[in-house]
């Protein structure tokens, strides 16, 4: 096992990706941030608080949970459904979705099903903290705060302070171990 | 292969975990579309082999809710009227192509021989006066989302509980919960034998009034015999009915439930039905919620040992 981000380059990665979402958008007008759970969330918080730095201004930031819109619910057990949290009502607005780590891109699939049973955002933009390949779907990120080069074999674990008391990105082989 | 068949041995963490996920559904439900993909392409056959409204209506909601199909089956337009047999018509169904089954039957016990019979996940949706299993678990979910949590709450279930299902449900679950639950009944309403119930009894609901924080009242089960071990309806309203005079004594946040049917005037009377502080018909709502949750654990993937 190694790391490859500890704190300080994840704190760097999501200050230059408020930037990147300034930019992109020229502002922040009716721009609202929402984290998948799990660590996606307080990411999204953190971003939140760079954003407002970088702009001056404050941005709704609020949460968005995928457990009724999987598509491996039977294969795959349930687990405990997460909170989905609207700061405002998410029509014609500028959505920033938020998630640690980019793999297959089915995550981010269900998040836009989800996302479009609670109503018709203007855009609709992803910002992840690592994007390790192997996409499964036509899904890219807007935003991404390290491209990691990663195998099949290899598992990416993002710690947050918020959800796990600790604070890094570690990439372990798991090469032997069943799959 | 999962069930949800009775409340008694349920772990509180397993109970917990229904109530957090219909914490969630109730949201869902509030939406502009209520309606999520979660059970697409399941199919789900409501079984009641007596009468229902809301429980049958309820679970067919929360199934087509999470995207699932439902199939019905009533006894009274059935080939059970041509003889055929409980098990073969279990068997006929399931063959049909059915993920998961809902049963109602006026047998104790009826739900678990289904769940012998059939490789999917059953949920007991009331066997005879024995268990009925959603219904505590929406009372309890209602009684959390009303005062935060179960813990230290005092609750009287009041009334015919020899006949009740739901009585046995919801003292197993709301004890679990770490509710103080009190029976108010007479000898006859009682159970034959209620030792080693996690519960207080007493026959006189005015010594307990005004210690509760919700009253939980019981319809007298006319159709199972309740009505033959006392006197009269009158006398049953004056023991065991939340009369508007005894409304008034109850503590100001105390509340009121009822699974309903309500008969008014015995039970309960009108104008405590219609209170705010009665939360009858939020029971309602949250057991289309606590419905879903349930077909959504069971039918979701097999939990890993």
């Amino acid at each position: 096992m190694r790391a490859v981000m500890d704190a300080d380059a994840i704190a760097r990665a999501l200050r230059r990706i408020a930037h990147e979402i300034v930019e992109a958008n020229r502002g922040l007008d009716q721009v609202m941030v929402l984290g998948i759970h799990t660590r996606g969330a307080p990411l999204a918080e953190r971003l939140g608080k760079f954003l407002a730095e970088v702009e001056g201004t404050s941005v709704p930031v609020g949460s968005l949970d995928i457990g009724m819109y999987r598509d491996d619910l039977d294969t795959r057990p349930t687990t405990p459904l997460g909170h989905t949290e609207l700061p405002e009502p998410i029509d014609g607005q500028t959505i920033v979705l938020v998630d640690d780590v980019l793999y297959t891109g089915r995550t981010i699939r269900a998040a836009l099903d989800a996302l479009a049973d609670l109503g018709r955002p203007g855009k609709v933009q992803l910002a992840v903290l690592v994007d390790r390949g192997h996409r499964e779907l036509p899904i890219r990120a807007d935003y991404v705060g390290k491209n990691l080069p990663t195998s099949h074999t290899e598992r990416v674990t993002v710690h947050l302070d918020e959800t796990d008391g600790e604070e890094n990105v570690t990439i372990h082989s798991m090469e032997g171990a069943p799959a | 292969m999962r069930h949800l068949l009775t409340t008694e041995g349920l772990e509180r963490s397993e109970i917990e975990s229904y109530l957090d996920d219909a914490d969630e559904f109730v949201e869902v439900l509030a939406r502009p579309i209520p309606k999520v993909p979660a059970l697409r392409g399941k199919t789900v056959a409501t079984m009641f082999f007596e009468s229902s409204t809301r429980t049958k209506m309820s679970f067919e909601k929360a199934a087509k809710a999470l995207s699932a199909d439902t199939m019905s089956f009533s006894p009274g337009t059935s080939a059970l009227k041509k003889g055929e047999s409980l098990k073969d018509t279990i068997l006929t169904i399931k063959a049909m192509g059915v993920d998961a089954m809902v049963v109602r039957h006026s047998d104790t016990g009826a739900a678990w021989r289904v769940a012998d019979w059939v490789e999917i996940p059953v949920v007991n949706g009331g066997d005879g006066q024995h268990q009925h299993p959603t219904q505590a678990l929406l009372d309890c979910l209602t009684l959390r989302r009303h005062f935060g949590k179960l813990d230290g709450l005092r609750i009287g279930i009041v009334g015919d509980i020899r006949h009740s299902r739901v009585a046995r449900s919801d003292v197993f679950a709301m004890t679990t919960l770490g509710a103080e639950v009190t029976l108010v009944s007479a000898p006859t309403l009682l159970p034959l034998d209620v030792t080693g119930w996690p519960v207080a009894t007493t026959s006189d609901l005015d010594d307990v009034l005004t210690e509760l924080d919700a009253v939980y009242l019981l319809r007298v089960q006319a159709e199972r015999g309740g009505a033959s071990v006392f006197p009269s309806y009158a006398e049953y309203r004056q023991r065991f009915g939340l009369t508007r005079e005894r409304f008034n004594r109850l503590k100001p946040d105390t509340v009121v439930l009822h699974p309903g049917p309500m008969i008014r005037g015995v039970e309960i009377d009108a104008a405590v039905a219609d209170d705010p502080r009665a939360l009858v018909l939020d029971q309602v709502a949250n057991g289309v919620a606590v419905r879903m949750a349930v077909l959504f654990q069971l039918l979701g993937g097999e939990r890993s040992e």
